[in-house]
C-alpha cells in the first residue's frame, strides 16, 4: 500500500490543461454566476490553446468590459482587460507591434458589436491574425439586463420593456461581409464543438471569428421566461443545425432555426495585415 | 535614425519637427486617424517607420488609434499618436486608461480653433485644460508646451522621456501655428540625444509586481510577451494589476498616481525666464504666442519698461514655484492666451493680489501679437496713473 503511493507521487496524475493555464491561486471564486455559460468558452478557450502547445508566455488575451471581458484575468498569460468595446484595436496594437504573439480577444455581443462596432468590421477588413472570440447572450448581463445589437425582435430587456423593436445583427454575416477569413459559430450546449471551433480559429491565419452563443438566464431566461441555465441551455439544441458535408450552410439557414451552428466562412487566400505589412516593410527598405 | 539631416542647417514645419523627434526620441509604433492640423506627422511617420523596421497603422477613429498604441507600447515599443481637438476629445477614454494602467505613450495634440469641430485651420490654445482633466477621475496629467519648430524636436524627445520614466501618458500641446510654421533649424545628431528607456525588472516573474508600490510612483515595466505574465485593467487594482474594491488598495494606487507629479515635481518643471532679473511686468505665455511676447518684451525694454517674459514649457505639473517667485517681483503679470484665460486662472490661484493679473484673451483665431501685448501694458499703466495707483516700474 505504501509502495503505492509512493509510485503515484512520483508519476502523479497530469492535472487537467485548465488548472495549469488558470489563476487559481490569485483570482478565485470568479464573478460570474452559477450556470453561466462563459465558463464553458473559458474551458473551450484554454483546452484548444493547450492541445495546439501554445505557452503561456507567447498568448495575449485581451477583453473588453462586461462579463465576457472579465475572461483574462482569470488566464495565466498576457492579459489585458481594456475600455469598453475597444478591444480590437488594443488587440491589433499588440499584434502590430509582436506578430509572433498569439493574440486573442474575447467580447460579448455588446461590446463587439454595438460600441465596438466600427473596431470589429475594421479588424475584420484588415484580416489582422487575431481570434475574436464573441459570447453572445443577446443582452447586457453585467449591467442587470438592458436589450443589445443581438437582442432577438420582439424579445424583452429591461430597456426593451414591451419588447425590442429594433432587428438584430447576426454576427457571422456581419464579419464575413466585413471581410473576416474565419467564421464559425457554436453555442455552449455543444461543449466539445466549442473546442474545436477555437481551436480551427486559433490554427487560422488571418481574422478568425467565432461567435458563441450562451445563456443569460439572471437577465434574458427570467425577463423572457426562459427558464434557468439548464433549460435555456436545453433550448439550444433545439434551436440549433450544424453544418456538415450534407448540410450546407444556405440549406441549413433554410430550416429556420435560429443557431446555425459550425464553420460557416474559410477563406484562406484573402492576405494577413501583418504579413503584408511586413513585405511592404521589405520593399520600402530595398527601395531606400 | 530618419531621412532628415541633422548636424546642418534644414528647413521644417513643426509637425515634421514632431516627428523626427519622435523617431530619434526611439518610437517605433505610429497610430493616427488624420485630422487638421496634424496630419503631416502621420504622413511622415507613414514615410519613416517601414525603414527603420517600426509599424505605422492607420486606424478606424482616434479612441482606436490611442488603442492601438497603448496595446504596442505594452510590448515594448515606444508608441504615440498626433492629433487635434476634436481627436483629442475622442482619445480622452484611452489617456485616462494609460494613465490608469501606468503605460508610457505620447499624445500630441495640435490645438485648433474649437468647441467642436471649430477651426479645422487656425490656431488656438483652448485645450490646456483638456490636457489636465479632460480624461475622469483624478490622474497624473504631464503636458509640454513648444514654441518653435526646433522646440518641438526637443520636446517631443523629452515628452517620451517622460512617459517612458515615469510610465505615464504625456501630451504634447503644440498648435496650428507652431505646428505648420517652418523655420531654419539645426537638428542634433542621434548620439546627441538624450533618450530614456523605461525600467525594467530585475526580479524572476514569480516576484514581479507590475505596479510595485513605490515612493517616486514609478514601478519597472515587463513587457507582454518576456515570461512575466502580469495583467493589465483599467479597474482599480493591487500591485499586480488583479482588480481590486479594497479601500487600502484603492487608495494606495491613486496616492501613487499622486506621488508621480509631486516627488518628481523638479524634473517636471521647465521654464524660460527671458529677461526676468529685474522684471517688474511679467508676461506668462506659452506655445506660440510666447513668440509674440518675447517681441513684446524687447520693444518694452527699449521704451525703457522692466518687462520679462516667463515660459513654461511643462505646462502640466503647473509650474508652482516659478511663477510663485514671478508673482513675489511683478508689479503686473499679463498673461497672454489664445482662449479664455485657461491658464490665467492657475497664475490667480497662487497669487494673493489677483489684481495686478490680467489676460489677453483672443478667441478669435487672429494670432496675438506683440504689439497687442505692448498696447495693454500701456492701457494697464495709464489706467493706474487715472487712479493714482502708481505700480507699473
Amino acid at each position: 500500500m505504501a509502495e503505492q503511493t509512493m509510485v503515484a507521487t512520483k508519476h502523479p496524475v497530469r492535472r487537467p490543461a485548465v488548472h495549469e493555464w488558470l489563476r487559481v491561486k490569485k483570482k478565485f471564486p470568479h464573478l460570474w454566476c452559477p450556470g453561466c455559460g462563459i465558463g464553458i468558452v473559458l474551458g473551450g478557450t484554454i483546452r484548444a490553446l493547450e492541445s495546439l502547445g501554445y505557452s503561456k508566455d507567447e498568448v495575449v488575451m485581451v477583453a473588453g468590459i462586461g462579463c465576457t471581458g472579465r475572461i483574462p484575468v482569470y488566464v495565466d498569460c498576457n492579459t489585458l482587460h481594456t475600455t469598453h468595446g475597444r478591444a480590437l484595436s488594443f488587440a491589433t496594437g499588440v499584434k502590430l507591434a509582436r506578430p509572433d504573439l498569439k493574440v486573442m480577444t474575447f467580447m460579448g455581443d455588446g461590446d463587439a458589436l454595438a460600441i465596438g462596432g466600427n473596431h470589429f468590421i475594421h479588424a475584420a477588413r484588415r484580416n489582422i491574425d487575431i481570434t475574436a472570440i464573441i459570447v453572445n447572450n443577446a443582452i447586457y448581463g453585467m449591467t442587470g439586463g438592458q436589450c443589445s445589437p443581438t437582442t432577438p425582435l420582439g424579445k424583452r430587456a429591461t430597456t426593451a420593456v414591451y419588447g425590442s423593436v429594433e432587428p438584430p445583427f447576426d454576427t457571422c454575416e456581419l464579419a464575413k461581409s466585413a471581410g473576416a477569413s474565419f467564421v464559425a459559430r457554436s453555442t455552449v450546449y455543444h461543449v466539445k464543438h466549442v473546442e474545436q471551433m477555437i481551436r480551427m480559429a486559433l490554427e487560422h491565419k488571418g481574422f478568425s471569428v467565432v461567435e458563441i452563443i450562451s445563456n443569460c438566464h439572471t437577465y434574458y431566461g427570467r425577463i423572457n421566461m426562459e427558464g434557468g441555465a439548464v433549460e435555456m441551455v436545453k433550448a439550444m439544441r433545439e434551436k440549433s443545425i450544424m453544418v456538415s458535408e450534407t448540410m450546407d450552410y444556405e440549406k441549413a439557414r433554410a430550416t429556420g432555426k435560429p443557431y446555425v451552428i459550425g464553420v460557416l466562412h474559410r477563406d484562406t487566400e484573402r492576405p494577413e495585415y501583418c504579413e503584408l505589412y511586413e513585405q511592404m516593410m521589405q520593399e520600402a527598405i530595398g527601395r531606400k | 535614425m530618419s531621412t532628415v539631416k541633422t548636424g546642418e542647417p534644414v528647413l521644417l514645419s513643426g509637425n515634421e519637427a514632431v516627428a523626427y523627434g519622435a523617431l530619434a526620441a526611439g518610437a517605433r509604433f505610429y497610430a493616427g486617424y488624420p485630422i487638421t492640423p496634424s496630419s503631416e506627422i502621420a504622413e511622415v511617420m507613414a514615410r519613416e517607420l517601414p525603414l527603420v523596421g517600426g509599424k505605422f497603422i492607420q486606424m478606424e477613429d482616434e479612441m482606436a488609434s490611442l488603442g492601438a498604441v497603448i496595446g504596442a507600447s505594452l510590448t515594448g515599443l515606444k508608441s504615440f499618436t498626433a492629433t487635434s481637438g476634436p481627436g483629442f476629445s475622442l482619445m480622452q477614454e484611452h489617456v485616462g486608461f494609460a494613465a490608469m494602467a501606468e503605460v508610457p505613450c505620447v499624445v500630441i495634440d495640435v490645438m485648433r480653433g474649437g468647441p467642436s469641430t471649430g477651426l479645422p485651420t487656425k490656431t488656438s490654445q483652448a485645450d490646456v485644460m483638456q490636457a489636465k482633466y479632460g480624461s475622469h477621475g483624478d490622474y497624473p496629467s504631464v503636458a509640454l508646451v513648444p514654441s518653435s519648430v526646433l522646440e518641438c524636436f526637443t520636446l517631443t524627445v523629452k515628452a517620451f522621456n517622460i512617459s517612458e520614466k515615469y510610465r505615464v501618458p504625456v501630451v504634447l500641446l503644440s498648435d496650428e501655428i507652431v505646428g505648420h510654421m517652418r523655420e531654419k533649424v539645426v537638428l542634433p545628431s542621434q548620439d546627441e540625444v538624450e533618450v530614456v528607456d523605461r525600467i525594467k525588472p530585475t526580479v524572476p516573474p514569480e516576484w514581479y509586481q507590475h505596479y510595485q508600490d513605490s515612493i517616486t510612483g514609478v514601478s519597472p515595466m515587463a513587457n507582454f510577451g518576456e515570461g512575466y505574465r502580469f495583467h493589465v485593467t483599467g479597474l482599480t487594482h493591487d500591485v499586480y494589476g488583479f482588480p481590486t474594491e479594497k479601500p487600502s488598495e484603492i487608495s494606495a494606487l491613486l496616492e501613487k498616481f499622486k506621488n508621480k507629479e509631486i516627488h518628481n515635481s523638479r524634473d517636471l518643471t521647465m521654464v524660460e525666464e527671458f529677461c526676468m532679473e529685474d522684471a517688474k511686468i511679467c508676461i506668462f505665455a506659452y506655445g506660440s504666442v510666447a513668440r509674440s511676447a518675447r517681441m513684446a518684451v524687447k520693444i518694452l525694454r527699449q521704451c525703457g519698461v522692466k518687462a520679462g517674459m516667463l515660459r513654461p514649457m511643462i505646462v502640466w505639473p503647473f509650474p508652482k514655484i516659478p511663477v510663485e517667485n514671478m508673482l513675489e517681483r511683478a508689479n503686473l503679470v499679463i498673461v497672454p492666451e489664445m482662449n479664455v484665460g485657461q491658464l490665467r486662472k492657475e497664475v490667480e490661484r497662487l497669487s494673493n493680489a489677483q489684481d495686478k493679473i490680467h489676460g489677453i484673451n483672443v478667441l478669435d483665431p487672429t494670432f496675438i501679437t506683440a504689439e497687442q501685448i505692448v498696447d495693454k501694458v500701456r492701457d494697464l499703466r495709464a489706467k493706474n496713473r487715472r487712479t493714482g495707483e502708481y505700480i507699473i516700474g
